[in-house]
């Protein structure tokens, strides 16, 4: 029965861990370059472009606006079409990938908009392409809140992923509902919470790691 | 080397430039002074396109830089360095990157700009500090990695943003002759601007005054000096240069009380002595200051002469023959 319930949370660790995964790693490929997109079509920036700075920013916002409860319902259809399945931790990942990639995309601009206007026209005068400027003046700049972004992102996945549960996904969230909640197992439960308290605590206390290590101010 | 034609910038509501026409020439350190608001950072900006005029031609180094695609505008800025008050150097970067970013940008190979780098660090005098961050360095070393950062492509122009305002007289001072020696040593044309005269006095071989984006007085720094017109070019030159006479003195006056200017010859020529030989009077000094422009002196000199009115009279007339400048404070009683 215990080695039952370890097996059980090892299991759903790895679920979560792995729909986490996938998430995290599309923020970071998709999430990066639209926030830069979302940046530099600024006005007064190099790309300076209204029409892309508002599309981008308004499909950001609607996606952002939803609950994540319901985006989750809503993109059933949608991971059925690309993945053949709603169930399970893979299918789970899809809706929390187009949560993240939004969200860690504002987050990216937002640090990016924190770099002194004046370091942007000084690599300008120095004759800087804008695809320079992007490599190794925003990036670099904008590193380590970048990195605090990602930690922020990955805290918020972790809350969102317990969600998933709810609609078949598997993961901690699922392990806590089924046993804790189903079965009025409420040890299950607190080990359950107590568990990702510490995860919280230890994944913020990495990225602030991170982000004072890149940060050469 | 730089030429302006009509050069007006307008923003939606202002006219920050309005219709200047300048040229400065090869070798030159011009300046432009002016306060906060007279338009001189968007004129200055104008220069490498930063900031593109509403109307007006630019020419750098005989071409037409307002004619010129972006890409060409790019290779041009290879031409025109330029530095800032706040330094604005890549905080994330090196000293050494932050220099080698101008050669990338440039598009020089990987061996030729970690060839050039420490050259550019020995000249400014920071060839140790190559591995530091710009936030371990001071102002004025941070300062001079932006000139290095500058002078990296071998420009012809280099523009200052109001370059020594964020720092102490001096490393002002220090960070002005690294500046005259790049200039004399290199042949760069210098455009400077700044809000204090002082600066202007140290280096600029020429300035131009600017108020509400249009230039009020312009001319060599000497003449500018020695005989200001525009009342905001007064306010500037009493700025480094200012008599002001406790008010006991003027009370108990016993003669005319005068301020003589003097200019170049003239401030070498012994004036005074003549003066008192050819003259029955007695004359008291009240405050004399000599200033080195250029090389060249620029005396004011503030007398009381005593004795009778006629004598006073005439005395002050043949003074005012031979220095051209000067101006009676305070009549005989």
């Amino acid at each position: 029965m215990l080695l039952d319930l370890v097996n059980e949370f090892g299991k759903a660790f790895l679920e979560t861990f792995w729909m986490m995964s996938i998430a995290v790693l599309f923020a970071v490929l998709v999430g990066v370059p639209l926030g830069i997109a979302l940046f530099v079509t600024r006005e007064g920036m190099f790309f300076e472009n209204r029409f892309v700075q508002q599309v981008a920013g308004t499909i950001v916002n609607i996606i952002r606006s939803i609950p994540f409860i319901i985006l989750l319902v809503v993109l059933i259809p949608f991971t059925k079409l690309i993945l053949g399945t709603s169930m399970g931790p893979t299918a789970a990942s899809v809706s929390l990938t187009v949560a993240a990639i939004p969200f860690y995309a504002r987050l990216v601009e937002a640090s990016l908009r924190e770099i002194d206007r004046g370091v942007i026209e000084a690599a300008e005068s120095c004759g800087a392409s804008p695809w320079l400027i992007m490599k190794d003046v925003l990036l670099p700049e904008a590193k380590p809140g970048m990195i605090a972004g990602l930690t922020v992102t990955i805290i918020s996945l972790l809350s969102y992923s317990a969600m998933a549960g709810i609609v078949g996904g598997g993961g901690i969230g699922d392990l806590a509902i089924r046993f804790g909640y189903y079965r009025f197992q409420n040890d299950v439960m607190l080990i359950t919470v107590i568990i990702l308290i510490i995860l919280v605590q230890l994944i913020q206390f990495i990225g602030d790691r991170l982000a004072k290590a890149a940060s050469k101010k | 080397m730089i030429r302006l034609e009509g050069i007006t910038k307008q923003y939606k509501n202002t006219t920050a430039v309005h219709d200047i026409s300048l040229t400065i020439g090869k070798g030159e350190i011009f300046g432009i002074i002016g306060y906060s608001g007279a338009g001189k950072s968007t004129l200055v900006r104008c220069l490498n396109l930063l900031e593109r005029p509403t109307k007006g031609k630019i020419f750098v180094g005989g071409e037409e830089i307002t004619a010129l695609s972006d890409r060409d505008i790019r290779k041009k800025r290879q031409e025109i360095g330029m530095i800032f008050q706040h330094f604005h150097l890549i905080s994330a970067k090196t000293v050494f990157d932050n220099v080698a970013f101008s050669l990338k940008a440039a598009g020089i190979p990987k061996e030729e700009r970690n060839a050039r780098v420490p050259e550019l660090l020995e000249m400014v005098g920071l060839a140790d500090k190559a591995k530091a961050y710009p936030a371990q360095l001071s102002g004025g070393q941070k300062q001079r990695v932006a000139i290095a950062r500058a002078l990296a492509n071998n420009p012809k122009v280099l523009l200052c943003d109001e370059a020594t305002s964020a720092l102490d007289p001096t490393t002002t001072d220090a960070i002005l002759q690294l500046l005259k020696e790049i200039n004399r040593t290199l042949g760069i044309t210098i455009v400077l601007i700044t809000h204090e005269m002082e600066v202007v006095q140290k280096i600029c071989d020429r300035v131009a005054v600017m108020e509400a984006g249009k230039i009020v007085e312009l001319g060599t720094v000497y003449d500018v000096f020695s005989g200001p017109e525009h009342p905001l070019t007064k306010e500037f030159v009493q700025s480094v240069h200012s008599f002001s006479l406790p008010e006991r003195l003027l009370e108990s006056r016993k003669g005319t009380i005068a301020k003589i200017t003097f200019k170049g010859d003239s401030a070498e020529s012994p004036i005074i002595s003549e003066t008192l030989a050819k003259f029955s009077i007695t004359i008291n000094i009240l405050h004399g200051q000599i200033t080195y422009i250029n090389d060249k002196p620029l005396g004011t000199l503030i007398i009381e002469a005593i004795g009778s009115r006629q004598e006073i009279e005439a005395a002050i007339r043949f003074i005012a023959a031979r220095t051209k400048q000067l101006e009676v404070l305070a009549d005989v009683a």
